[in-house]
């Protein structure tokens, strides 16, 4: 394996000296060998976080990850990029906040920019019943470690003058904010983790579609590619949006429906918008990026979809909420759009777990929150991988609890994925 | 989206609300001695197909008929719909 330099503020310096003739791609493109010890079926985040954190944390030495695609062209690199751990049931709050907390010692334990800005969350709060809610989840928060404030109408406004407060309908009463909160660039959490597990042996293998499952009285064997059979101790499944697809080849239905959601960016501006603000009278969302666009989005389309694109009623009614939240974005000119497909589950929650087929392991259900879950997704699915035991935080993401009774469901709007 | 609606003719996809995979029509029989479980597959499973769907849309901002659309989840193209009174009769349930 060529070994290749580290990043450092000295290294752009040395590199711009001598004509950027060093640089390396970031990752290497083997073949796939014809046996691993874990092989992980995705190669969004939660797939490459997986084999980094199996490499890293817990010394396996035999890892690859198949992609049928690119590396960062699923959800990965789709999504607005909110990362928070303001959740209230304790199934998923510790979760959350040891993701948060990985995120926070994300770039140099990988030696990569990803850029994670802990600009702040706001939820934005429009009646007393609302604010009420909000406080009980905060200190939900609080409890489990997390930060969380709220704020009235005057400390918001000091924070963010332009919002729309005195709406007829939906007054701003104030917001929950946590500040620790923030955005991440999406794109490089895929390459950092690429690239970190690939300088620790991972094999990170492209256009490579896993087909099917070979099992044998009970137990996986290896995986069906595009380019040929690859065996392996143990496989992990992290596919998203194909979640049903995918392990359906190993006759299983999942308690998950594929929808779209879309995003949507505008032309570059100066900065204007501080953190991230979301409305909490209608779905609608937004920040800003480093380069200045507004990326903004609201609700799934609310059927089915596998098309990785959504329709217009959406797209009115994302406009509408922003419109409604902060007017001065109607001079602001979309430049583009886009769709990502989703796993949503049946209460809203995921899950990591292993499967009733031996040496089989899932994990998915993400809903249209798993980009702040990437490393504690990645990190707990190889422990339970490593291990057979789930990590202390994931041990609610059973994928027998909807048999159990046992559902994590923030919203409390039961068994309709496309409410959650 | 543009829903052929077997009274209304074409109506906007807007003006419904989508619940999801057809087969809640089929609801299992609770006396039954394996009603938990069939309950539970009912309930929370789903085929979740990238292709032909059959789903269960609902004309709330119409005349509130449910219909069971057929889509293509892949390109979001509607190939079949029916009035789910119908489809329910055509079932063998009243
Ligand atoms: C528009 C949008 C906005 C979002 N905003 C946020 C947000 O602000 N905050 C947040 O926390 N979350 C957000 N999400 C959700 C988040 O992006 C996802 O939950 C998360 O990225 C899913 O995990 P992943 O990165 O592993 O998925 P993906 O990147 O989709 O990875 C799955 C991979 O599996 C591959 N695959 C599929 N089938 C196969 C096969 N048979 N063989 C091999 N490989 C296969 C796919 O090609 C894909 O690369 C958003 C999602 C979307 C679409």
């Amino acid at each position: 394996m060529r070994k290749m330099g580290g990043y450092s503020g000295f290294r752009i310096l040395r590199e711009g000296l001598t004509g950027n003739r060093g640089w390396r791609p970031a990752w290497r493109d083997p073949e796939p060998q014809q046996a691993y010890d874990f092989v992980i079926v995705g190669g969004g985040g939660h797939g490459l976080a997986t084999a980094y954190y199996l490499a890293s944390r817990y010394g396996e030495a035999s890892v690859a990850v198949l992609e049928k695609g690119w590396i960062g062209g699923g959800n990965v690199g789709r999504n607005t990029t909110i990362i928070r751990s303001n959740y209230l049931l304790p199934g998923n709050e510790p979760f959350y906040e040891f993701s948060l907390q990985l995120w926070e010692g994300l770039e140099q334990d990988l030696n990569y920019n990803a850029m994670v800005s802990q600009r702040g969350v706001y939820n934005l709060y429009h009646s007393d019943g609302q604010r009420d809610a909000y406080r009980r989840r905060g200190n939900a928060m609080i409890l489990h470690g997390a930060d969380a404030e709220l704020l009235d109408a005057a400390q918001l406004r000091a924070e963010i003058p332009f919002l729309n407060f005195d709406n007829g309908r939906f007054p701003i009463q104030g917001a929950l904010v946590q500040r620790r909160g923030g955005t991440v660039r999406h794109d490089a959490v895929a390459w950092g983790y690429a690239r970190g597990a690939d300088r620790r042996g991972v094999d990170i293998i492209q256009n490579c579609e896993v087909t099917g499952f070979r099992i044998q009285n009970g137990r996986c064997t290896g995986v069906e590619t595009s380019r040929g059979f690859i065996a392996a101790r143990k496989v992990g499944c992290a596919v998203a949006g194909s979640s049903s697809r995918v392990m359906q080849a190993a006759g299983m239905r999942l308690p998950i429906e594929s929808h779209v959601l879309q995003a949507f960016v505008s032309e570059g501006l100066k900065p204007v918008i501080p953190g991230v603000v979301t409305y909490g009278a209608g779905h609608f969302y937004i920040s800003q990026s480093d380069k200045g666009g507004l990326v903004f989005g609201g609700d799934i389309d609310m059927y089915n979809s596998y098309a990785q694109r959504g329709n217009l009623p959406v797209v009115e009614d994302v406009c509408e909420g922003g419109m409604t939240l902060m007017p001065m974005i109607g001079r602001a000119r979309m430049v583009r759009m886009w769709g990502g497909i989703m796993d949503m589950s049946m209460d809203g929650s995921p899950i990591i777990d292993r499967t009733p087929v031996d040496g089989l392991y899932f994990n998915g259900g993400w809903c249209y929150g798993g980009f702040k879950a990437t490393p504690a997704s990645g990190y707990c699915f190889a422990h339970l991988l490593a291990t057979d035991t789930p990590h202390d935080t994931a041990t609610a993401f059973r994928l027998d609890r909807f048999r159990r009774g046992m559902m994590i469901d923030e919203k409390g709007s039961g068994a309709q994925p496309n409410l959650h | 989206m543009i829903i052929e609606h077997p009274l209304l003719g074409p109506r906007d996809s807007q003006e419904f609300t989508c619940l999801g995979d057809a087969s809640l029509l089929q609801r299992p029989d609770a006396s039954a001695d394996d009603a938990a479980e069939t309950f539970f597959d009912y309930q929370y499973l789903r085929d979740n197909p990238a292709g032909t769907h059959r789903e269960l849309w609902y004309h709330e901002m119409g005349d509130r008929s449910w219909l069971v659309v057929t889509r293509d989840t892949a390109t979001h193209e509607i190939l079949a719909v029916e009035l789910a009174s119908d489809v329910v009769t055509a079932g063998g349930r009243s």
